[in-house]
């Protein structure tokens, strides 16, 4: 290593340590933006040393820099414009696309670096092999896995499981082929091979993401994030950059953590999740609660009145409500009640939504202050204290059956609604929620049911809440609650 | 295998360890951004992707150096731009509109 090649490498330890204190601040909404800026100043710095090396080595061709330049500004533009015009509801998409071009870089490079070995060495084998063979497969694996999962976000390519018959057996053959083809390279340099070994990965990701259903994504994505971490660290080992291999190995812990988490909140293994469960008809076994019979609906009169003399308020969202586009209706009502010296916080549970934490830039984007945005483990104690849980389109993590064995939600974490003073559910209808089995939440005689779309049904709370407010005497609003307490 | 080997897969080991004691810290609220910039993060592969140029002379070598840039590039400039547009909406007051300081409780 001479000096000028140590100096680079200094150059990226330098943003590889911008990376891990960008990540250290995102452990407060209050300094993750600096996070965020230390860590695309560590990116500039990286690529502006990688321009330097570039130029230093002076072998770049005319086209070379002609192509490198064009691509990733083509590239910067493209990513640009999906950034600035994605809705937050579609986050979960875009990550996904991030991760396949992430993970499609990744193997692209191992790709090149073993052509190029071929084309100069006597052979390829060896230790390097491995690093590219794997990068390869994890590579190819999370371009094509991420583009499904996208697809499958952005309603291209339903939602629904897609079990194919023979599908489990093509997709070990896949495996078989990749791996087997991989194990080939280690004892002859071979091109072909190695373009085998990329088919056969591709293919893979189509056939293990194909069969997983759309609540499981959380998951998913998270697993993607963290195969396309460890291909960019197998990258750098690859190349022996030091860079690469550090910010790889943070985000393999990153989407390692993540996914451990989600899978926890739905007290489901990775293997179950993956070889496909939920909604594919078999597992669930249906409890018989006749609830049908029990429930009580309730119009918006009666909520708001409810509401309004509640003096603590738990609001529990679920995907429902970033289906129906409620996140604005509800921040509106809750800045209504919070007028009235109402309590009003937001119980969300991990797999809220499409991927890790996104109920929390929903309702962010609503401009709920954050603050009121309270973990499972952090609001679950307070449900006894709440006078009213107010549940939209959230069913299967509210349903008091996990906590029993034998359901198909058995040992669920789930948010303790049932113990509040009062339930209002908002639900269009009666239907099931993913794990396809009743909510005996619903049964209760502490609930009632609204049925409405979740829009709509808050437009009408607020309203109605308001009209109570106008209707009562001032003096009413003189209590305890809207004195200097609080 | 190799000195340098061994230094790279140090190297690995430690990165991954650091990620999961930091990233362990970071509240569910901001799970979503974490991803997002954990994506930009690994967006870094345009280092690699670049470095492509330094020996591609032929068409297959100027394709992949283009495809991979273009990714990776992608990836980097979405990826930081997206987090730091979720990051911007995170407030702990209500009222946006008026920028002036809010006396801690």
């Amino acid at each position: 290593m001479n000096s000028f090649t140590t100096n680079i490498q200094l150059v990226y330890i330098l943003a590889a340590a911008c990376f891990v204190v960008g990540l250290h601040l995102m452990n407060s909404p209050a300094t993750a933006r600096r996070g965020n800026q230390v860590s695309t100043a560590g990116m500039a710095v990286a690529v502006v040393a990688t321009l330097v090396l570039l130029i230093h080595a002076g072998t770049v061709t005319g086209i070379g820099w002609t192509v490198i330049i064009i691509g990733a500004l083509l590239g910067s533009a493209a990513g640009l414009q999906s950034a600035r015009k994605v809705q937050m509801t579609a986050m979960p998409q875009l990550v996904s696309m991030f991760n396949a071009v992430g993970g499609g870089a990744a193997a692209l490079v191992a790709v090149y670096g073993y052509m190029h070995d071929e084309s100069t060495k006597a052979g390829v084998l060896g230790t390097t092999t491995v690093t590219t063979a794997l990068d390869v497969i994890i590579g190819s694996v999370t371009f094509t896995g991420s583009l499904i999962a996208a697809g499958k976000l952005q309603g291209v390519i339903t939602g629904q499981p897609v079990v194919l018959r023979g599908g489990r057996l093509l997709n070990v053959a896949l495996a078989v082929i990749a791996v087997g083809s991989a194990a080939f390279l280690l004892t002859t340099a071979s091109l072909p091979a190695l373009l085998i070994v990329v088919l056969a990965a591709l293919a893979f990701g189509v056939m293990m993401v194909l069969p997983i259903g759309g609540a499981d994504m959380p998951v998913v994505i998270s697993l993607l994030n963290a195969f396309t971490g460890t291909a960019v660290a197998m990258a750098g080992f690859v190349i022996t950059n030091w860079a690469l291999i550090v910010a790889g190995a943070l985000v393999g812990a990153s989407g390692g953590i993540l996914t451990k988490l989600m899978a926890d909140a739905m007290n489901r293994s990775l293997a179950n999740i993956i070889i496909g469960g939920f909604g594919t008809g078999d597992s669930a076994l249906p409890v018989a609660v006749a609830v049908d019979a029990q429930v009580k609906s309730v119009a918006a009169d009666d909520a708001a009145i409810q509401l309004g003399y509640a003096s603590k308020v738990i609001v529990v969202p679920g995907y429902g409500l970033a289906a129906a586009q409620a996140q604005h209706a509800v921040a509106e009502l809750a800045q209504v009640l919070q007028d009235r010296g109402i309590e009003v916080s937001y119980a969300i549970h991990p797999v809220a939504g499409r991927m890790p934490g996104h109920m929390n830039v929903l309702l962010a984007e609503a401009n709920v202050p954050y603050p009121q945005l309270k973990e499972m483990e952090e609001i679950n104690p307070e449900f006894p204290r709440a006078d009213v849980a107010l549940v939209i389109g959230a069913n299967d993590v509210t349903n008091p059956a996990a906590r029993r064995q034998g359901t198909a939600i058995s040992g669920m974490p789930i948010l303790d609604v049932d113990q509040a003073k009062s339930i209002i559910v908002v639900k269009r209808s009666m239907a099931s929620g993913y794990a396809g089995i009743d909510n005996e939440l619903y049964a209760n005689p502490k609930t009632s049911m609204y049925f409405a779309d979740a829009k709509k049904a808050l437009a009408e709370m607020t309203a109605a809440v308001k009209t109570l407010v106008g209707l009562l005497p001032t003096g009413w609003l003189i209590t305890e609650r809207t004195l200097p307490l609080n | 295998m190799s000195t340098a080997l061994v230094t790279d897969l140090t190297i690995f080991v430690l990165a991954l360890l650091v990620g999961i004691e930091v990233i362990g810290k970071v509240p569910a609220t901001l799970h979503t951004p974490l991803m997002s910039a954990a994506n930009s993060i690994h967006g870094i592969v345009l280092a690699g992707a670049l470095l492509i140029g330094v020996t591609a002379h032929s068409v297959v070598g100027y394709v992949l150096a283009f495809v991979a840039a273009f990714f990776a590039a992608a990836n980097v400039v979405g990826g930081y731009a997206v987090t730091g547009r979720m990051l911007k909406m995170f407030r702990r007051k209500a009222t946006p509109a008026a920028p002036k300081e809010t006396p801690g409780p």
